[in-house]
This record gives C-alpha cells, sequence and structure tokens, in this order.
C-alpha cells in the first residue's frame, strides 16, 4: 500500500470518531442523555453517508479528468448528476416526495436516464469529443427540465422545498440513505476499478491507447456505469454536492506517479475525508441555521477552481 | 509476416496490398496526404479498413483479441503526447499494459536501452525533446512486441539523437522485431531502411530496396521534383532542384 494511502486512511481513523463528537452540541460520552441513540440514529449514519458519498465523488472525479485528460474535468460534465436531481425535482414538484423512498428513487430513474441516453448517444463510436459534448448536452437539458420544475412548482413551499433539496445536505439523513447509497457507490468505484487500466493507456493519447489494447466502447461502458452509480446514488440521497470531484484528484495528484489508475484509490479516499470534513464544520459552525453541506462545498471550491485556471495559464499544471 | 491485402479506406487508402516481413525496416514514404499514417494505424489495428484485410501470421487482426494485437504489434503515433507529467519509469511502464504486469525487467532493459537510467524518475515535462522522443520509444520496447509501427519517430530531433533512435530501431529489427516507420526524410529511408513503400493519393506506387523505390523517377513523379542522389550507398544525400 502506497503512502498516500496510508496518510489519508490514517486521517480518516482521526476524522471519523470527531465527526461523531462535533456538533451543534458536542457529545460527551459520559454526559450527554441518549448518547447511545444519538450516535446510533443520527451521527453515525449521517457520518457514514458523507464518506459513501466524498468516496464515489472523489473517484468519479479522478476516473473523469483520466478519461478525458484534462483536470478541470468534473464529474458533473456527463449530466448525470443534473439527470439525478432532476428525477429528484420532478419527486418534489410532482409531491411523491412525502413518502422517504420515492425521491431517491425518482432520483436513479433520473440518474439512469441521462446515462442510457448518454450511451445511446456516444456509446457507438467511442469517441471522447462526441461522448463529452453529449453529457453536456443532457446536462444542459436536465438543467433547463429542472428549472421548468422550479417555475412549474405547484406552491412556495414545493418551490423552497426543491431549492433547498439542490443546495446538497446530509442534515437528518438516516440508515434507509446509507443502505441505498453505500451499495450502488461500491459498486460504482468497482466500475471505475475496472477502467483503471483503459484510463492508464489513455495518458499516451487515443491512438496509442487503442494500440495498447483499450477498447474505447468497453472503456465508456464501465465510465457510464461508475460515474452513473456514483454520482447518481450521491444526488439521490444528499441533492448537488460540487466541486468534490473537481478538487480532490487535484490535492492528491501530487502524491501520486500521476498515472489515473493510481489516483482513483486516494482520490476515494480523500473524497470521502473532504465531505466527511465538511459536513462536520457546516454542524459546528455557529449560524442561526445549518450551512448547507452543497453550498459550502461551493464556497470553498470555486476559488480553487479559480486558482486552478489561473496557474494553468501560468503553466503549471 | 504483416499482410495488408487490398485495403480501402473513404478518402485515405485505395487498394493497397503489402506483406512486411520481420527483422527488417520498412520505411513508407509519400508526400503529405498520401496517407502514410492511415496505412500504419491500418497495419497496428487502431483503424479498420472499409474494405480488404490486415494479417498477422495468417490470422486477421480485427477478429484478434485487442490484447493479444497488442502485445504483437507496438504502435508509437507522431504527436507524441503524453497527458500527464509522469515520470519517464511509469511512461515506460505504460507500455507493459497489454501483459497486465509490472515487468520491472522488460521496462529496466528499455529504459538501459535507450540510455534513460539516469532519467528515471525525471517528470516528462522536464525531458529535452529528444530524451522524450528515447522515453517514448522506451515505452514501446516495454512491451516487447514483434512488431514496432512509429510514425514519423524522428521528426524534430536533431543528427545526434536521430542515429541514436535509429541505431535503437536497427537493434531492434536485428533482434528479428519487424520495424515500420513512416519518414518523411527520403535520404533518412534511403540510408536505413532495408524495404520502401510509396505511397501517393492512398496508392501503393512504388515498393522494393530504397534503391529503386525511391529513384529519380518515382520522386520527380510523385513529388514533382528534380531531384538526384549524392554520395555512397548508405550514406547517400537527395539534392533537390
Amino acid at each position: 500500500m502506497n503512502r498516500p494511502v496510508v496518510v489519508l486512511i490514517v486521517l480518516l481513523l482521526v476524522a471519523v470518531p470527531l465527526s461523531l463528537l462535533a456538533g451543534r452540541v458536542w457529545l460527551d460520552p459520559e454526559a450527554t442523555p441518549n448518547v447511545a441513540v444519538i450516535l446510533a440514529e443520527l451521527r453515525l449514519p449521517r457520518a457514514i453517508l458523507a464518506l459513501v458519498i466524498g468516496a464515489g465523488l472523489g473517484a468519479s472525479g479522478a476516473a473523469m479528468q483520466g478519461y478525458l485528460r484534462n483536470p478541470l474535468a468534473d464529474p458533473g460534465l456527463f449530466g448525470i448528476a443534473p439527470g439525478a436531481a432532476l428525477g429528484a425535482v420532478a419527486s418534489l414538484s410532482f409531491g411523491y416526495a412525502a413518502a422517504p423512498v420515492l425521491l431517491p428513487l425518482f432520483a436513479l430513474l433520473g440518474a439512469g436516464g441521462a446515462m442510457a441516453l448518454l450511451a445511446a448517444i456516444a456509446g457507438r463510436t467511442g469517441g471522447i469529443a462526441l461522448f463529452t459534448l453529449a453529457g453536456m448536452m443532457i446536462a444542459s437539458l436536465a438543467g433547463a427540465l429542472t428549472s421548468l420544475a422550479i417555475s412549474l412548482a405547484p406552491n412556495a413551499f414545493a418551490m423552497s422545498e426543491i431549492v433547498t433539496w439542490l443546495m446538497g445536505a446530509l442534515t437528518d439523513r438516516s440508515w434507509n440513505d446509507v443502505l441505498l447509497a453505500a451499495p450502488l457507490t461500491l459498486a460504482g468505484i468497482g466500475c471505475l476499478a475496472m477502467a483503471a487500466r483503459g484510463l492508464d493507456a489513455l495518458v499516451l493519447g487515443d491512438a496509442a491507447a487503442r494500440s495498447l489494447g483499450m477498447e474505447p466502447r468497453r472503456l465508456q461502458f464501465w465510465l457510464i456505469a461508475g460515474v452513473g452509480l456514483t454520482v447518481g446514488s450521491g444526488v439521490a440521497v444528499a441533492g448537488i454536492v460540487g466541486f468534490v470531484g473537481l478538487i480532490v484528484p487535484h490535492l492528491v495528484r501530487p502524491f501520486t506517479d500521476r498515472r489515473p489508475s493510481q489516483l482513483l484509490l486516494p482520490s476515494a479516499l480523500a473524497g470521502a475525508l473532504l465531505v466527511l470534513v465538511a459536513d462536520s464544520l457546516c454542524r459546528v459552525l455557529p449560524l442561526v441555521t445549518e450551512l448547507r453541506l452543497g453550498i459550502a462545498l461551493s464556497l470553498v471550491g470555486a476559488p480553487f477552481f479559480l486558482l486552478l485556471l489561473l496557474r494553468m495559464r501560468r503553466g503549471l499544471l | 509476416m504483416l499482410a495488408i491485402d487490398n485495403a480501402a479506406l473513404a478518402g485515405r487508402l485505395a487498394g493497397v496490398s503489402a506483406a512486411l516481413e520481420p527483422g527488417r525496416i520498412t520505411a513508407i514514404c509519400g508526400p503529405n496526404g498520401a496517407g502514410k499514417s492511415s496505412l500504419l494505424q491500418c497495419l497496428a489495428g487502431i483503424l479498420r479498413p472499409d474494405a480488404g484485410a490486415v494479417t498477422l501470421r495468417g490470422e486477421a487482426i480485427a477478429t484478434m483479441h485487442p490484447r493479444t494485437r497488442a502485445q504483437a504489434i507496438g504502435y508509437l503515433p507522431q504527436d507524441g503526447e503524453v497527458a500527464w507529467d509522469v515520470a519517464v519509469r511509469s511512461l515506460v511502464a505504460l507500455g507493459r499494459l497489454p501483459h497486465r504486469d509490472r515487468g520491472e525487467a522488460q521496462v529496466a532493459a528499455a529504459l538501459t536501452a535507450l540510455d534513460l537510467d539516469h532519467l528515471a524518475d525525471r517528470p516528462v515535462s522536464r525531458l529535452s525533446g529528444g530524451e522524450r522522443a528515447r522515453a517514448l520509444l522506451a515505452r514501446v520496447l516495454a512491451g516487447t512486441p514483434r512488431w514496432i509501427l512509429a510514425d514519423e519517430p524522428l521528426a524534430a530531433l536533431d543528427l545526434g539523437h536521430r542515429h541514436s533512435l535509429l541505431r535503437h530501431l536497427r537493434d531492434a529489427a536485428a533482434g528479428g522485431a519487424g520495424v515500420v516507420l513512416v519518414l518523411h526524410d527520403l535520404a533518412l529511408a534511403m540510408n536505413h531502411a532495408d524495404r520502401v513503400l510509396v505511397l501517393d493519393s492512398g496508392r501503393l506506387v512504388a515498393d522494393g530496396p530504397p534503391a529503386d523505390a525511391l529513384d529519380v523517377a518515382t520522386i520527380e513523379t510523385i513529388w514533382g521534383v528534380k531531384a538526384r542522389w549524392l554520395g555512397e550507398p548508405g550514406a547517400r544525400a537527395l539534392l533537390a532542384g
């Protein structure tokens, strides 16, 4: 096991117990009443969900950047997250979200629809440019339909619910959410691992990668499945949590040998750590209402993105 | 034997046939847009001809498992792209991908063969053009392919690096590998190839030993330039105009 992986595991071993204790009310295992219930029913599922979603987004980001050979690529580019968000917003808009299981299922349907559309448009040729453009088109369409759903919301309460949900958060999530997201995310990371060799071959460009035995359509299949499962299940239980997939591979890359395959596991671990820490900070910050996780990560992510662009301009990447 | 039989590719190749032997350096020459790179990519199995077939030892490469094909045929593209700033050793190790092993011995041998041992841990962004070209060729050699197909591997190299790289390719051919090079520089093809294929507008217009395939009449017909060869065989220079 290489050094970044060991360091990240140690950091996670420190961060997880701290996250369980952290919150508007810091838990004292000996003094807080009902500490076992709070831990088992609130803090633990929330922490596990943060780890699962972060791991999925981190690994997806690393895979996307490897596939597009572009440090600015993000899982959102495939249109799968907007697709999942559209599904969730539709369920809120139609009032189906009253049943707790329906919203995630609608979101997964949305993600599945985006994946199927992407595969149908771009899957035949295996070309990267067509694939990216198809993903952007799907993202744009899903975004427009989401806006339409918001504008057609039956009442102000539904509209507020949709907008709040889109901001992304892990507040009040339960074991049901963990049971939904964890297996799908793990399966998704497994799919991304299947793409690892193909991503390594792409370091040398498309033609050389094909000459090394990379099969473009097979690689696309694993990527669509991997990003679809990780991002789709993440959006289904937590809403839109942006920038993790963009930031994390950058933070980790200098500590690896920069081959995409070597970036997947550290990015998954670092993504898990980032979302866990960000969510814990959202709980701890002394604000009137809890800061939404999606907003917090965007507040950190957008300046980071800008920094990245400036560094690229100076040729440092 | 790597053979292409009556291969056609819309707008690029029009019925090209050739059977290439291992242990020799074959050069593909022709004016811009003649279809040289397309022919090389068809031979490498990257492009599939619309008509005709490419076979390796009698087996159609279109139906071979991509990994089996990749173990047999190493391809070096012209652009020399390296998307991430990997270290030279990691770059060379990518040549082992078709074998699904670390191939440490083969990677080490390729690094040594191209005098890259002292640069093994250096990021590719900090290599000179010549070092980078050697590292990219080492990547191909690390895969120990029976065929090395390289598109303009000598372009943008100075005289010293050019001859050093040619020496390595000659060594590979002497070791039994088939070497196929797309070359723009006709003097290099004349002096270093065992056989030259001349393409024009997607058609094979000359095929044979360099002195025959690149005679002055062919050069005038295909390139539209009156030229003459100077010097002795193996050290000839082309005087144009």
